[in-house]
């Protein structure tokens, strides 16, 4: 029964989605918003979870003195900090100029900003590192990617400006992307997309079941 | 020097850097800005520079990723006290979001969902900011929401810089008649899906916690029907994806985006097939729809640090082949 | 030239045909309003001091139905603009007002929604009825005049009540029948292939580079005594592709089992961990060895995108483990994770339905399953016949799909026929 249980709640759930997108009469319009919510009270009461679980790993490297353990305690008094003065400013606590939004401007956001910088660093050295002319294909895409990069930026205008309009760089680079970048991408995603459905009803037949720590 | 030493080194000279620009902001000083011959010769030094990079390279000698990283850290940092200006080109799919804007009557009701947080905000930010002042002139009534949680807090401060222009405070705008924040509601593409049906149901209040029955702009806005058109700005799930297939496909919405560079070529797909009306993809796209609309911000002003970091990308992968090419002569010659 | 003029008359008939079919079986959807009122005249409710001059004529031809293919509470309002709607024109927006019936008569008007002048075509969607209850609309164009944001003056004149009229939900959405039918097309093929291997029918799958490779880098992990760490991407559990990904992780972890090799999964959402958790201590079961299963193995880091990238990047600096696996939805963190993994040397396995990521994965990972092999991965790693069955059937939707790409091309590109508009779900 404990298998049986959740594949009988996939499969009726999994159908009653199928069936709302088609009938827009009451029950079926109902369900999504069901669905929904009781999607979003689950994952609410989950992140408590997560967050005991992160804080509990924490507590025990540092108490147990275990390798690396001042990140562990980063960790936790960077969480508790955010967590305190968050509860003290009460339901306006997102409201500027309170020490949460302090917190969120002159802490979170140039953290994250770093984080998402670090990117363009590493673009750079994967293309140093991988973009070669090995074959013929890889040729063209080299080729492709010069065009793109400098016909994205204004420069690639003016390295080509001797061109007649319609043929200059950018114009190069939007083809690309507009033809045979665009081409690409919807192969790929027509076939996500069958593999989406083809997951789905493998989910919502009980054949596929190794998430729920079955299988064969 | 030890890697230690070297990093320590590099720390040092990065936080000596902030503390001076730190200082002089502070104190009102004024930016930096190199004379054209300063920027000149900095150009020219980097370029000579990859030259003996390249020449290291024939030589057999690679460089480490770490010379890489400091070429771009460079390129994108310099350009900012340069003095030159670039023309932008105008793309075709920004040429068109920015002509479906402009052929909205005044009035009409603009729905920007901020699917965004701080990372990816200098990227995205910029295109906030010019649409919004782009609404306004045009006396469009804006609403604004948003799927992730910081974005309501990115849309205030784009509101908050929008409104601080003085053209703006010429024209008065009212929070509630003229622009309101329904702020962050959790269940992602759910959200987007029963706001097909009630958007009243997906914000009951506003960002400030006013009831959204007393808010004149969205008393008698229901759902998706009563939009007059919508502009996503995306960095990822849930975001333009999403409100293609939902909004989009199942409610009929005349949709924009705003996306980062990464994803904005999955974007192209939906606007080949008349799914939305235009992109902004990345800094570029943001510079280009800031030139459509008169307004010189940030991401206009990036643009030369994106100029110079292309071209030292495609220095590196030139170098990086030339190195493949002279490897596999090698190993073809040990062969022979 | 005579196959397009025959296609279209075919065209034509087979929709006429639909519509008297839609229109016998869906009868809520015009049937419930009364004949077009005759046009109105207009009216002038605004103040007598304001010149008659001001007042624009008003809107026509005000009609309202019941909004089709709808949940209910919905009605349809359109009309023909004003005469003195145009640019610079006397009209600057239209009001619409509803009244419930009462004794057969329109009650108190209220408004219930506004839309700029401007425009050649009108409608409106009142979304706020209640199903059953009769309503009377009127359109009411506007002059005004606006100083600092506020309305000085108001002009006003209103078209005759439109009604009765009352909304009620339809019982199929009858734009997404072309869904409807490739949904029941490929449900068919997946399930009949699915049905043949049942049946012991042998079914062929292509190699899998990257899942060919797993046994390798598990096995190198176990050589160089190091860890393996599984990263199951960004997206919760109510994404395919973490679905896929924790397949995936079943099997991995029952590998790293028998080979005793330590797994490490750092997941940024909280439903994903108590999956994951359940799904490698019940591999560690199956391989023999519950008792290496450790609670911490599968631990919560954040759901923040670049705190995650952060803390991962952070923990592959420091142990540099042997293996990494990205399988699930990947952002812009792609490239920062698979760069960092590479730097140290891991051997990186990673797969991802993000198409805008898998060069970044391309670029920096030993091997990467593209789009739907990640999909397929669970059926190639098991074997089991009846998942490699639903591999075939998708492999026929494709072929469908391929089909009619080549047939909207050839008739599209010469004119013959609008194809495409077979596959349109908007209206």
């Amino acid at each position: 029964m404990r298998r049986e249980i959740p594949l009988i709640i996939t499969g009726i759930v999994g159908v009653g989605f199928v069936i709302q997108y088609f009938i827009p009469h009451a029950p079926f319009s109902y369900m999504s918003d069901w669905f929904s919510d009781w999607f979003s009270i689950v994952g609410a009461c989950a992140i408590v979870l997560g967050a005991l679980n992160l804080m509990k790993m924490s507590a025990q490297k540092v108490i147990r003195k275990k390798k690396d353990w001042g990140y562990a305690l980063v960790i936790i008094a960077s969480f508790l900090l955010i967590v305190i003065i968050g509860l003290s400013e009460g339901k306006d606590f997102r409201v500027p100029g309170t020490r949460f939004d302090w917190l969120y401007n002159y802490m979170y956001i140039p953290l994250s900003a770093t984080m998402f910088a670090i990117l363009a660093f590493f673009v750079a050295s994967a293309s140093y590192r991988a973009f070669r002319a090995r074959n013929f294909e890889a040729t063209l895409l080299l080729v492709a990617a010069f065009f793109v990069m400098l016909g994205r930026v204004p420069v690639g205008d003016v390295l080509s400006g001797f061109m007649p309009e319609g043929w200059r760089l950018s114009d190069l680079a939007s083809w690309v992307m507009n033809y045979p970048q665009s081409a690409g991408q919807r192969a790929i995603m027509i076939g996500i997309g069958l593999g989406i459905v083809s997951t789905s009803l493998r989910v919502i037949l009980g054949i596929e079941r190794s998430h729920i720590g079955g299988g064969k | 020097m030890s890697t230690k030493a070297k990093e320590i080194l590099a720390i040092t000279i990065i936080v000596i850097f902030c503390l001076i620009f730190y200082i002089r902001k502070v104190n009102g000083g004024e930016g930096i800005l190199f004379s054209s011959l300063v920027a000149w010769l900095v150009i020219g030094a980097m370029v000579l520079s990859l030259v003996w990079i390249l020449i290291l390279t024939i030589r057999g000698r690679l460089i480490s990723r770490r010379v890489v990283f400091i070429y771009v850290g460079i390129a994108l940092a310099l350009p900012l006290f340069m003095p030159f200006t670039q023309r932008i080109p105008i793309s075709p799919e920004v040429r068109a979001l920015y002509n479906s804007v402009e052929t909205l009557k005044p009035g009409s009701k603009v729905l920007i969902s901020f699917d965004f947080d701080p990372p990816s905000a200098p990227e995205l930010q910029p295109m906030a900011e010019s649409f919004i002042r782009l609404c306004f002139e045009r006396d469009l009534k804006v609403i604004i929401m948003g799927l992730w949680p910081q974005g309501p807090q990115q849309a205030n401060m784009a509101l908050e810089k929008v409104l601080s222009d003085e053209k703006m405070k010429v024209k008065n705008l009212q929070y509630g008649e003229d622009y309101v924040n329904l702020g962050f509601q959790t269940g992602n593409e759910f959200v987007i899906q029963r706001m097909g049906s009630s958007f009243e149901s997906m914000f009951p209040t506003d960002y400030r916690g006013t009831a959204y029955d007393s808010l004149p702009l969205v008393r008698n806005v229901k759902n998706f029907s009563n939009i007059d058109y919508s502009f996503n700005l995306s960095a990822g799930f849930p975001g333009s994806v999403e409100w293609v297939q939902i909004a989009v496909d199942r409610y009929g919405v005349q949709l924009g985006l705003g996306n980062t560079a990464v994803q904005a070529p999955q974007m192209y797909t939906y606007l080949n097939a008349g799914q939305i009306t235009g992109i902004l993809g990345g800094m570029n796209g943001g510079a280009e729809f800031e030139f459509l609309c008169k307004y010189k911000g940030k991401a206009t002003k990036f643009m030369l640090s994106q100029s110079f970091a292309h071209m030292i990308v495609i220095a590196f992968i030139i170098i990086g082949n030339v190195a493949f090419f002279l490897g596999g002569r090698k190993s073809a010659l040990k062969k022979s | 030239m005579r196959l397009p003029a025959i296609l279209d008359r075919k065209a034509c008939a087979a929709f006429f045909v639909v519509l008297i079919f839609l229109f016998l079986l869906v009868p809520n959807a015009r049937s419930q309003g009364q004949a077009v009122k005759p046009d109105s005249i207009g009216r002038a409710i605004s103040p007598d001091s304001l010149s008659p001059d001001l007042y624009p004529q008003a809107a026509t031809r005000v009609e309202a139905i019941d909004t089709p293919n709808d949940a209910g509470e919905s009605i349809s309002i359109s009309w023909k603009k004003s005469i003195d709607d145009y640019d610079g024109g006397k009209v600057k927006v239209y009001r619409i007002y509803r009244a419930e019936v009462v004794n057969g008569q329109p009650g108190e008007f209220k408004e219930v929604g506004d839309i700029p002048a401007g425009h050649d075509k009108y409608s409106f969607q009142d979304g706020n009825t209640v199903d059953g209850v009769e309503y009377f609309y009127k359109v009411l164009a506007v002059n005004q005049l606006r100083e600092n944001n506020i309305a000085t003056w108001e002009a006003v004149s209103e078209t005759l009540p439109f009604g009765p009229i009352k909304s009620s939900a339809q019982w199929f959405d009858w734009r997404r029948i072309n869904a409807f039918i490739g949904v029941i097309i490929l449900s068919f093929f997946i399930i009949y292939f699915i049905q043949q291997a049942k049946s012991g029918k042998e079914l062929f799958i292509r190699k899998i580079a990257g899942m060919e490779a797993v046994d390798e880098a598990v096995g190198r992990a176990t050589e160089m005594g190091k860890k393996i760490y599984y990263v199951p991407g960004l997206s919760d559990m109510d994404n395919m592709q973490t679905i896929a990904s924790i397949n995936i992780l079943g099997r991995v972890a029952e590998l790293s089992a028998t080979y005793e090799t330590y797994l490490e999964v750092p997941v940024c959402r909280s439903m994903v961990m108590i999956t994951a958790k359940e799904v490698v201590k019940e591999a560690y079961s199956k391989a023999g060895r519950p008792d290496t299963f450790q609670e911490d193995q599968v631990h919560y880091l954040t759901d923040d995108q670049f705190g995650y990238a952060a803390g991962i990047d952070g923990m592959v600096v420091r142990e540099k483990p042997a293996t990494i696996f990205y399988m699930g939805t990947f952002y812009a963190e792609s490239l920062i994770l698979a760069e960092t993994g590479n730097s140290i040397g891991a051997i990186q396995i990673a797969g991802t339905a993000m198409p805008s990521q898998l060069p970044f994965f391309v670029a920096a990972c030993d091997y990467t399953l593209i789009g739907e092999e990640l999909f397929a991965a669970s059926a190639y790693l098991s074997k089991e016949p009846k998942l490699i069955g639903s591999v075939k059937g998708q492999d026929i939707g494709k072929g469908i799909m391929l089909a009619a790409i080549v047939i909207g091309i050839i008739l599209e590109t010469f004119n013959i026929w609008n194809f495409s508009r077979l596959f349109s779900v908007i209206d």
